[in-house]
């Protein structure tokens, strides 16, 4: 069979890629984790657990940067390889996102809770079901689905949307909480851009199928 | 617009077909839809009862690179050689349908085949310079074309145009045989250019060669490109990607000979081709 070595490295690839998907995954749930519950150890763990997802980041560059070298991949191979990387890189970013959630936790762990972060577990439960999707998407070949997903992140904008005039409603009734209601703020609108990380993964996904590289630009989908 | 050249032109060599003879413009006479050199339109080709071409319609664009593809036996050589009627010297030969040099069928009556070999030169895949002097394998194409330029000026500016010139202007008389293999080459693209043709045919130029030969005629054909139109065949996938402009990949199954699949520009063809069997090809999948 011809490339059969080839196609195997590509599948690993890809399997990394999996890999870093769980990562950026646990690392969005354990930072929420930290931010409800107000949990300092856990807070602590998403930022060390961080500089791991940055070795993948990594490795599945260097992997993929030696497939075109040796390989000298084109067309649909070619793609693949370079989406993973695209994709490797978003989760990265993803991760950074999560660090930062953990960052706030740390920042406002000694102040009172304020009650809308419940909507904020919300938020980091669709945008991360959103980004597990998208990765499916992206395994399965699946433009479709991947369209679909791109096209959620207007939710995900609604609900940002949703915190933002809850938490200043706080801050105007009484001042003393505009510490704690900023920062909060900033932990959702890192929820906010990684939903915006993960239209990119959908955009990849589009790229990788068809070859095209443009942002989706007008979903033709229902929302 | 007609490819431009510093020094004497070889508008200075006259005719020697008949004079009933149908001259090949420099231009088409009447604008083309697409500025293509040559324009081939439903060609077919059978050696004896064997069909090595099948209805093969495609336009080379002028002074740009244009690579044709695919694997072994599927009639990308054919084509080429179909371009200057180098395929007539073959016993049993027949070929239907046109090829179109500046909007005149190189196959039609009264056109000339060493007039249409004038103006479509070609470089073999082995290097293969006359045992004569450099200078003579530049001035031996001229001489017999009647050139009546400044002979010395012929030699120099060739070799230059060949990217060879630095290499060899301290010995002309040298046997073009002693030259190294991609010397070699180089001086047979030299000899090609010197007699003014307006297309290069190019079959398998550096397969022969070392990577470094190799990457000097790569560079020679992004800068001749400016004054010719080439037209190269290559089975190495990576120097198509490099040099042309434009791709054609040609493939011959059970059913049909020598198919033209897909032609486009070369950035597409290999980031996003539109043929299955393009993609399975230069991914390697078969072939």
């Amino acid at each position: 069979m011809p490339r059969e070595s080839f196609m195997r490295e590509v599948r690993e690839l890809q399997d990394e890629m999996l890999a870093m998907g769980s990562m950026a995954e646990k690392a969005i749930a354990r930072a929420i984790e930290a931010l409800t519950t107000r949990h300092v150890m856990t807070a602590r763990q998403v930022i060390e657990d961080d500089d791991l997802l940055d070795e993948k980041r990594t490795e599945i560059e260097r992997q993929a940067l030696l497939l075109i070298a040796t390989q000298q991949p084109v067309a649909s191979d070619l793609r693949t390889i370079a989406a993973v990387m695209t994709v490797a890189t978003e989760l990265e970013r993803i991760g950074d996102y999560a660090e930062g959630i953990a960052k706030i936790c740390i920042s406002i762990a000694g102040e009172p809770a304020l009650p809308p972060i419940t909507i904020i577990p919300r938020m980091a439960d669709r945008a991360s079901d959103m980004l597990d999707r998208s990765l499916d998407a992206f395994i399965g070949r699946d433009v479709e689905a991947a369209k679909r997903i791109w096209n959620e992140d207007d939710q995900i904008d609604e609900l940002y949307d949703e915190v933002y005039h809850e938490l200043l409603a706080f801050m105007i009734a009484d001042p003393t909480t505009i510490n704690r209601a900023t920062r909060l703020l900033w932990a959702s609108h890192n929820l906010e851009r990684i939903a915006d990380r993960v239209t990119n993964i959908c955009e990849s996904t589009v790229f990788m199928v068809l070859g095209q590289i443009d942002e989706i630009k007008t979903p033709e989908l229902a929302r | 617009m007609a490819p431009t050249r510093a020094g004497g032109s070889m508008s200075d060599i006259p005719g020697h077909a008949d004079s009933g003879a149908v001259a090949i413009p420099r231009q088409p006479a009447q604008a083309l839809e697409a500025d293509h050199v040559v324009e081939v339109r439903n060609l077919s080709l059978w050696y004896g009862d064997s069909q090595a071409l099948t209805n093969v319609s495609m336009g080379f664009p002028r002074n740009k690179v244009t690579a044709l593809i695919g694997p072994s036996g599927c009639g990308k050589s054919t084509l080429l050689r179909t371009i200057n009627r180098m395929n007539e010297l073959i016993p049993g030969v027949r070929t239907e349908g046109e090829v179109r040099l500046n909007d005149v069928d190189v196959y039609g009556k009264n056109v000339d085949a060493v007039e249409v070999r004038r103006r479509v030169g070609m470089v073999f895949q082995k290097p293969n310079p006359f045992p004569r002097s450099i200078r003579e394998n530049i001035l031996y194409g001229a001489k017999i074309n009647g050139y009546r330029g400044d002979y010395d000026e012929l030699v120099e500016r060739s070799l230059r145009q060949a990217a060879i010139w630095d290499e060899v202007k301290a010995n002309l008389k040298r046997s073009g045989l002693a030259l190294s293999g991609g010397q070699q080459q180089r001086l047979c693209i030299a000899r090609a250019i010197a007699i003014s043709p307006e297309v290069l045919l190019m079959d398998e130029p550096a397969s022969a060669l070392d990577p470094i030969s190799t990457v000097k005629i790569e560079d020679l054909m992004r800068e001749l490109v400016a004054n010719y139109t080439i037209i190269v065949v290559t089975h190495n996938l990576q120097q198509a990607a490099r040099v042309s402009d434009y791709t054609g990949f040609m493939l011959s199954d059970e059913q049909i000979k020598g198919q033209l699949v897909e032609f486009g520009a070369t950035n597409d063809i290999f980031t996003a081709p539109k043929d299955k069997r393009t993609e399975d090809y230069i991914t390697g999948r078969f072939g």
